[in-house]
């Protein structure tokens, strides 16, 4: 470790220098950068995506004494890095670690922490702050980054004594990996992370009201759970990403082999049950499939584990499932009966609450009628498309690379908009955590930094982006982190021209009127909605030319546009050694469905 | 429904902060909020009054316990308690009128403590009717400025039922 002795060190304390080639102590002095940074590296953080500026430039310095212990990933926009921490974090369980300077580098964090904070996942924010002798004064790349992000963390720490810096990483840790997890912001003014003292790694935490214990649910409700699926003549499952969190995805899975219960996921849950299951009823929701959103609709037990009742699931929330009895178990008191007033609230830990239920469970008496019936809804409106269109729709890509890829275990990240609904239709996802989505927030840009992150931590793994031609915009620049740290993340870019979910509002509540959801130049038709309804398909006429954009950052990429070519193309994207973009041609009148307005009711579903 | 929370939380920056923007940004109603130091240095204590229904209260009490600096938050309303506010009054006082304020000041066992030529402040503490009681007696003569510090409360020793005869109402209590 002598080689972690900092120069800054030997500068101001010429009296270690005769300790410079001993093994260092924990008497020693030492930086609050590099107590930082070993203290990140005490709880098991390998990877850490920093982009450096005047104020975290001590924590830089800090990270190259780490060794190779700890990479260090440069993304090319704080953003990147903040949501490829989440990509590490979702697909490992691990906490992420992000790190930006302070103002702008540190507003840049704030969407990545908003989106974490929505979906539960848990990342740790560092960033740098200015001295602390001038926060207040309006200095350069100043912001008070923990007033802003005050609503968005579950908790929040400016540190102003070097001596606290152990204990608030440590506090950090529990806080954003414990309960129900969530992002936590370290701000650290630049004299803190220069100043010296002696570490105390193994320091008490002072948190009073925060209690690191996974709640346990009472034995009386679990029998109160049990007796009511027992009673129960109709009911469903619903599970969400709680049950991820929790890792009880097995426990679900008993439950649903134990009881024959139909299941159905949220789009944070997809993956706890096989989408091959024959119970497995796919995603309900606004663009969930019609049988989950019938089987809720006529359930009269709802199994509800790890989930928020979040109004894209939900829709008018006093119909949602307006004759069922709601069993409600969640780790966060709060959920329960926020939305939606539950017959059994269970606060606890769900994979706690389902072992014990478990071993008490038994089979509702007789379900085969119910059961038959989802089946039926099933087996009768499938998700569907067009497969004679003779183009490549986006249901056919999608598709496409699930029958080539299903095999070769991928974890799969996507944008925001059509796209990510459609791959969360006709991407059939067997395991947890290898379906990654922002799903609360709602963040276009989050799928290719995202899968940046997956692929630093599963470096041999295939790990596709499914991208829309709007969302990689928003963050198309970490194609350059990609190259340059050997990330060799595959991008199937379904490529509309348009901002495709907005089209679909314009096309469904608003008369088609195209408002700002052409990507192209204002010259062109398709700007004011005049256009032939299906857009250039000449590579020439199309706008950006994402392949050569690809390729200037030093990725493969293809374009294709003929259905004919679409394996092909795949197979060329799946068998190239480095990161790829795949620009697909699709046109822009799909309409993801089915589809229940917003606030509305199953009722009120779209089918065509 | 009106109820009394009082939250336990951490002496450190920003946790005033904290729950105020949490309560403002979930658009629950607060009548009153006031904070201060307990007998612990290292805890403060916030003491709320809010509107709304028992759901409300209740999703107002576990976002609370979700802020990991609130140590406590403890329904200070479903129990015995005693609740206080304490105000600050400045009001007009003429010759002609002195000998009424002066009146009322007693029978609401207020106290003058300042005396300018033609105003008087008046501090008085109390439950939150006898407060507004007391403001609404006031009235009349002019009230230049008036400043409150919100409610606080702490839970009675032994808890007796309401009722009971056990509780002497406090001054200025209108019973229903």
């Amino acid at each position: 470790m002598s080689n972690s002795l900092t120069p800054i060190l030997l500068h101001l304390t010429p009296s270690h220098m005769a300790t410079a080639t001993k093994p260092r102590t924990k008497t020693e002095l030492t930086s609050g950068a590099d107590i930082l940074v070993q203290s990140l590296m005490k709880h098991g953080v390998d990877t850490i995506f920093a982009y450096p500026g005047g104020c975290s430039m001590p924590l830089h310095q800090a990270l190259t004494r780490a060794g190779d212990k700890l990479r260090t990933i440069l993304p090319r926009h704080e953003q990147g890095g903040a949501f490829a921490a989440q990509g590490v974090a979702r697909s490992t369980g691990k906490v992420g670690v992000c790190m930006a300077t302070s103002g702008p580098g540190a507003t840049n964090l704030v969407t990545a922490i908003a989106d974490a904070k929505l979906d539960s996942v848990p990342l740790i924010a560092i960033t740098g702050q200015v001295p602390t002798a001038v926060i207040g004064t309006d200095a350069f790349q100043e912001t008070p980054i923990v007033e802003v992000c005050r609503g968005i963390t579950k908790h929040h720490y400016l540190v102003t004594d070097v001596n606290d810096v152990a204990r608030v990483v440590k506090e950090a840790f529990i806080i954003a990996s414990t309960g129900r997890p969530g992002p936590v912001l370290i701000d650290m003014p630049k004299d803190v992370q220069l100043a010296m003292c002696v570490p105390d790694y193994d320091c008490d935490v002072n948190l009073p009201g925060y209690n690191p214990e996974k709640p346990h649910a009472h034995i009386e409700q679990i029998k109160q759970a049990a007796a009511a699926i027992k009673r129960a003549k109709k009911p469903i499952i619903y599970a969400g990403g709680g049950v991820i969190t929790a890792e009880a995805h097995e426990e679900v899975r008993q439950l649903v082999a134990k009881t024959g219960i139909p299941i159905t996921m949220t789009v944070m849950g997809l993956g706890i049950c096989p989408a091959s299951d024959p119970l497995s009823l796919d995603m309900l929701g606004m663009h969930g499939s019609v049988y989950a959103n019938y089987a809720v609709d006529e359930a009269d037990l709802l199994i509800a584990l790890g989930v928020r009742f979040d109004d894209r699931v939900t829709g008018k929330v006093d119909e949602f499932c307006k004759h069922g009895k709601i069993i409600h178990i969640d780790i966060d008191a709060a959920e329960l009966n926020k939305n939606k007033p539950a017959h059994i609230p269970v606060c606890s830990d769900v994979k706690f609450a389902l072992q014990e239920l478990n071993k008490i469970v038994e089979a509702p008496e007789d379900i085969s009628d119910w059961v038959a019936k989802c089946q039926k809804w099933k087996k009768d409106e499938p998700f569907k498309y067009n497969e004679q269109y003779p183009g490549i729709l986006q249901q056919h890509a999608i598709r496409t690379l699930w029958e080539m890829t299903r095999e070769l275990d991928p974890i799969v990240t996507v944008g925001v908009g059509q796209h990510q609904m459609w791959a969360a239709q006709f991407y059939k996802f067997e395991k947890p955590r290898t379906w990654l989505s922002s799903s609360g927030l709602g963040t276009m840009g989050f799928g290719l930094p995202a899968a940046m992150g997956v692929q630093s931590q599963f470096p041999g793994r295939l790990v596709i982006d499914i991208d829309g031609d709007g969302s990689i915009l928003m963050n198309i620049q970490e194609l350059a982190t990609l190259v340059c740290e050997k990330l060799p993340v595959k991008v199937l870019l379904l490529n509309n021209q348009h901002l495709g979910m907005v089209v679909q509002w314009e096309d469904r509540f608003m008369q088609g009127n195209r408002a700002h959801t052409y990507l192209g130049p204002i010259d062109n038709p398709e700007w004011s909605g005049q256009g032939d309804g299906i857009g250039p398909t000449d590579p020439k006429e199309r706008y950006p030319n994402f392949v050569q954009i690809a390729k200037g950052f030093g990725c493969g990429a293809a374009y294709v546009e003929k259905k004919s070519d679409l394996k092909a193309a795949i197979a060329e994207m799946l068998a190239y050694d480095g990161p790829y973009v795949l620009d697909v041609a699709t046109p822009y009148q799909e309409h993801v469905l089915p589809m229940i307005p917003g606030g509305k009711t199953v009722k009120d579903m779209i089918k065509e | 429904m009106r109820h009394v929370l009082s939250a336990l939380v951490q002496n450190v920056p920003g946790v005033l902060a904290h729950v105020a923007g949490m309560l403002a940004s979930r658009g629950y109603n607060i009548d009153s909020l006031a904070v201060g130091e307990t007998e612990q240095p290292e805890l403060s204590r916030m003491t709320f009054v809010v509107v709304g229904d028992d759901n409300v209260l209740e999703q107002v009490r576990k976002q609370l316990e979700k802020i990991v600096t609130v140590v406590r938050v403890d329904d200070i309303g479903a129990k015995d308690h005693v609740e206080r506010d304490l105000m600050l009054l400045k009001v007009k006082a003429e010759p002609g009128t002195r000998t009424e304020i002066h009146e009322l000041v007693k029978i609401f066992r207020a106290r003058i403590v300042d005396v300018g030529p033609d105003e008087l402040m008046i501090e008085l503490s109390g439950q939150e009717k006898k407060v507004i009681a007391f403001i609404d007696m006031m009235r009349p003569f002019g009230i230049i400025e008036l400043v409150r510090t919100g409610r606080i409360a702490m839970v009675r020793s032994v808890t007796r039922p309401l009722g009971s005869g056990g509780v002497k109402p406090a001054v200025g209590y209108v019973a229903k």
